[in-house]
């Protein structure tokens, strides 16, 4: 019974916030608040039970119990430093004390930019780098469409060179784009001009899927029009 | 007004229309339609068959359903395909649904009789570690500890009491990692701190949105891409285990050649137009 109500209320939904591809109207401004509401409350209440409770509370709590008890002092608890941070961040709230969220900012700006930077230059740069230097041609009998050659040409390398050096020329600013700079630039347009519109067309499949999963979702689950 | 000031004007109203015609008709067909395999879809594949029964795999759930419909078809086969091959699968997920979503999968998985004859059970085959925040510190803790990353499973119970975490240190005991990835944290941050700096393999099911950002690791730092319902029809078809991801191409398919056609409509008659307007500019200026 519950699931049913739930399909009937997640149906109705949907067909409130397509209504908006009619015109703007009350159901789906009701709905679209519905969702973003709905959405904060989950990622408030998930964060709290499965983060600051657990991690902060707890751990804190059991901490405390162990110092109570003549245990000593631990690791844990290096949480109240956390916990300390995080309440410096809500400090933005207030009309006086905004400044005070400026220091765990520059705590979570610093230690990101640590964490990145080997990180990015290792999968994004050498690593990329490392695979674009790959051999254009290698030994054997290969073929350029009906003409035999005595050696291969691997095109996918050949391209992705090609793509890699002229894309670099239209964003090396310290030259001049004419004559042969131009013309090399102009080519790396084109490839890039190719990757935006394979971004693009992505982007369309995207969206088509996510609303053949509702149509399915209303045809097959609500309506029970398809199997 | 001509047929081509009315084109240009069209009610933009009458293309939804016209989608969401062209995808709602193929839902109630069952057309075959052939789908090729491709290299990125293939190296998943041959991935997961090539790993020794017994291996352990994580499958790292990080979409929420707001991307399921791309996605979920992937989780689904991966589970498939992996509990079938009598993997031992660990699912965890740096987004809050994702391993709620996988629960989702998982039950759909064990309802496939090949699945079913295997007969996997939680904690032996299979466990849910559930969601952990921390983005990609996640991860990186996990190359120092995954028991100390994850302690207990999905359900508040203590990792240790579980065979199939018995032995489970950090990533060295990980044959394999699948991700199934609709943004950040995702695939990007699982190249970046556990391939690169684990030396994990892994491969990657992501929505076609993100894809175009993953295929340059393909084949060294990912071992496979599934882009977006495409990837996910190929996957099916080529481990045999068919669902949404192939009912869906059809679907999928008529609303590309739609949006394709209006492409070209539109940019026929705003070709016409400006044709016809540089006409009337010359005709004015010779009177």
């Amino acid at each position: 019974m519950m699931n049913l109500i739930g399909i009937w209320i997640a149906a109705l939904l949907t067909l409130g916030i397509l209504s908006f591809l009619y015109k703007d109207n009350p159901i789906y401004k009701f709905c679209e608040a519905l969702f973003v509401g709905v959405s904060a409350g989950y990622w408030f209440v998930s964060l709290f039970w499965q983060n600051i409770w657990p991690k902060l509370v707890l751990n804190l709590h059991a901490a405390a119990l162990k110092l109570l008890a003549g245990g000593g002092v631990d690791s844990r608890w290096f949480y109240l430093i956390s916990g300390v941070l995080g309440v410096m961040m809500l400090m933005r709230l207030l009309p006086k004390g905004g400044w005070i969220s400026r220091w765990p900012l520059a705590f979570i700006v610093g230690s990101t930019a640590g964490l990145y930077f080997i990180t990015y230059l290792q999968s994004n740069a050498i690593s990329q780098i490392h695979d674009t230097l790959v051999p254009l041609v290698t030994a054997g009998n290969g073929r350029f469409l009906w003409i035999p050659l005595p050696f291969n040409i691997d095109w996918d390398a050949f391209f992705v060179f090609v793509g890699t050096f002229t894309g670099l020329i239209y964003f090396f600013f310290s030259i001049e784009h004419t004559k042969l700079a131009g013309k090399t630039a102009r080519v790396g347009t084109f490839f890039l001009m190719v990757t935006f519109g394979a971004s693009f067309g992505y982007t369309v499949m995207s969206r088509m899927s996510l609303l053949i999963g509702r149509f399915d979702f209303l045809f097959r689950d609500w309506l029970h029009l398809t199997h | 007004m001509t047929g081509l000031d009315r084109l240009l004007t069209l009610d933009r109203r009458w293309i939804f229309l016209l989608i969401a015609i062209s995808v709602s008709i193929p839902l109630f067909l069952h057309a075959e339609q052939t789908i090729t395999i491709t290299p990125e879809v293939r190296g998943i594949s041959d991935t997961v068959a090539n790993l020794p029964a017994g291996s352990r795999v994580i499958l790292a759930c990080d979409y929420d359903p707001g991307s399921a419909a791309e996605i979920q078809p992937m989780t689904v086969t991966f589970l498939k395909q992996a509990l079938t091959r009598h993997l031992r699968v660990i699912i965890m997920g740096l987004w809050p649904q994702g391993p709620q979503q996988a629960d989702i999968a998982l039950r759909e998985a064990l309802t496939d009789p090949r699945v079913a004859a295997v007969a996997p059970k939680y904690g032996i085959d299979y466990i849910n570690l559930g969601f952990q925040s921390g983005n990609e510190v996640v991860i990186q803790r996990m190359g120092s500890s995954i028991p100390a990353t994850f302690p207990r499973d999905a359900r508040g119970r203590d990792v240790s009491n579980f065979p199939i975490m018995q032995g489970v240190k950090d990533f060295s005991a990980i044959a394999y990692v699948f991700n199934v990835s609709a943004g950040y944290p995702g695939t990007v941050e699982w190249v970046q701190f556990a391939g690169d700096r684990f030396h994990t393999r892994i491969g990657t099911g992501s929505t076609a949105v993100q894809a175009p950002q993953v295929y340059p690791y393909f084949p060294r730092q990912l071992t496979g891409v599934l882009g977006g319902m495409k990837g996910a029809a190929e996957y099916e078809e080529i481990t045999g285990f068919e669902g949404k991801g192939t009912r869906f191409m059809l679907a999928q398919s008529c609303a590309h050649v739609v949006v394709v056609l209006f492409v070209v409509v539109g940019n026929v008659a705003f070709f016409l137009s400006r044709r016809r307007q540089r006409r009337i500019g010359g005709e004015v200026a010779g009177s």
